[in-house]
């Protein structure tokens, strides 16, 4: 599998360390209530098809990288910095 | 006291030449880790080209000369090599002293790329990886800030306590590849 970081280009699935899905960039705010804040912390999909996670480029160049990608064919359908992702 | 004399980080591993590849330490001089200060990054820039000369390098890429060199160093991170930084560049980015903390090595003659082809996961043939150009990536298991110089060859930089381990990988690599002739 390559992953092509925003800043490095196509680069060896070996560079990068995988956190978790996206969703981790979207926290909810302190008062959001028990349930949205019990969601954030333990629910995550496990879609057989595409998903949104989050990756860190740790043999490159330190970015955090959203990548979209197929759990199925392990296609890499697009990737951004971490930074650029509205919240 | 006694006197303290400093050793570099490959004293006594180099320099070393096998086959028609030679490995040398650089003399890195000063190593300062700029990164801009929130929506300073063209100030930045600005106080670096007027302070030392090089202009901001973008992603992949180095600028200036040996003695005030420039050089990508990865998310919003670009290292100065060889003056001490300007007071001037303070007020618009961030600056951290690395200068102990880098080995610089640098790998030049015939065969270079099939040396580090052996090591480095990316291509650095002459026609992709061009003067001026570098990456950050892994070399073995460390790492590394590869570049090349306006000379053709390599100056590489792996973290100091790594000195050892660098040397020692490339040159298993380098007899590898003089001992196919």
């Amino acid at each position: 599998m390559r992953i092509t970081c925003p800043l490095c280009g196509e680069r060896d699935r070996r560079e990068f360390y995988y956190k978790g899905h996206a969703l981790e960039l979207n926290r909810p705010t302190p008062d959001a209530g028990e349930e949205a804040w019990d969601a954030y912390v333990y629910t995550r999909e496990n879609p057989a098809g595409e998903t949104r996670d989050l990756w860190y480029h740790e043999g490159g160049c330190g970015a955090w990288v959203v990548v979209t990608r197929n759990t199925v064919t392990h296609e890499v359908l697009a990737t951004e910095l971490a930074r650029g992702v509205r919240r | 006291m006694d006197k303290l004399i400093a050793k570099s980080p490959c004293a006594g591993l180099l320099p070393l030449t096998i086959g028609d590849v030679t490995l040398t330490e650089e003399e890195a001089g000063a190593m300062t880790v700029l990164t801009p200060r929130k929506g300073k990054a063209e100030a930045a820039a600005e106080a670096l080209a007027k302070a030392h000369g090089p202009a901001w390098p973008e992603p992949g890429r180095a600028t200036g000369p040996a003695g005030a060199r420039a050089i990508w160093f990865g998310h919003d991170e670009v290292l100065l090599m060889g003056p001490d930084p300007d007071k001037s560049l303070g007020q618009h980015a961030y600056l951290v002293d690395q200068s102990d903390a880098w080995a610089a090595v640098r790998l030049e003659g015939e065969g270079t790329e099939d040396v580090l082809a052996r090591l480095v996961p990316i291509d650095l043939r002459p026609e992709v990886f061009k003067r001026g150009h570098s990456a950050r990536t892994q070399l073995f298991h460390m790492s590394v800030s590869i570049t090349r110089l306006p000379d053709g060859a390599f100056l590489i930089l792996a973290f100091r306590s790594m000195a050892a381990s660098l040397v020692h990988d490339l040159k298993r690599a380098m007899e590898a590849v003089a001992a196919r002739g």
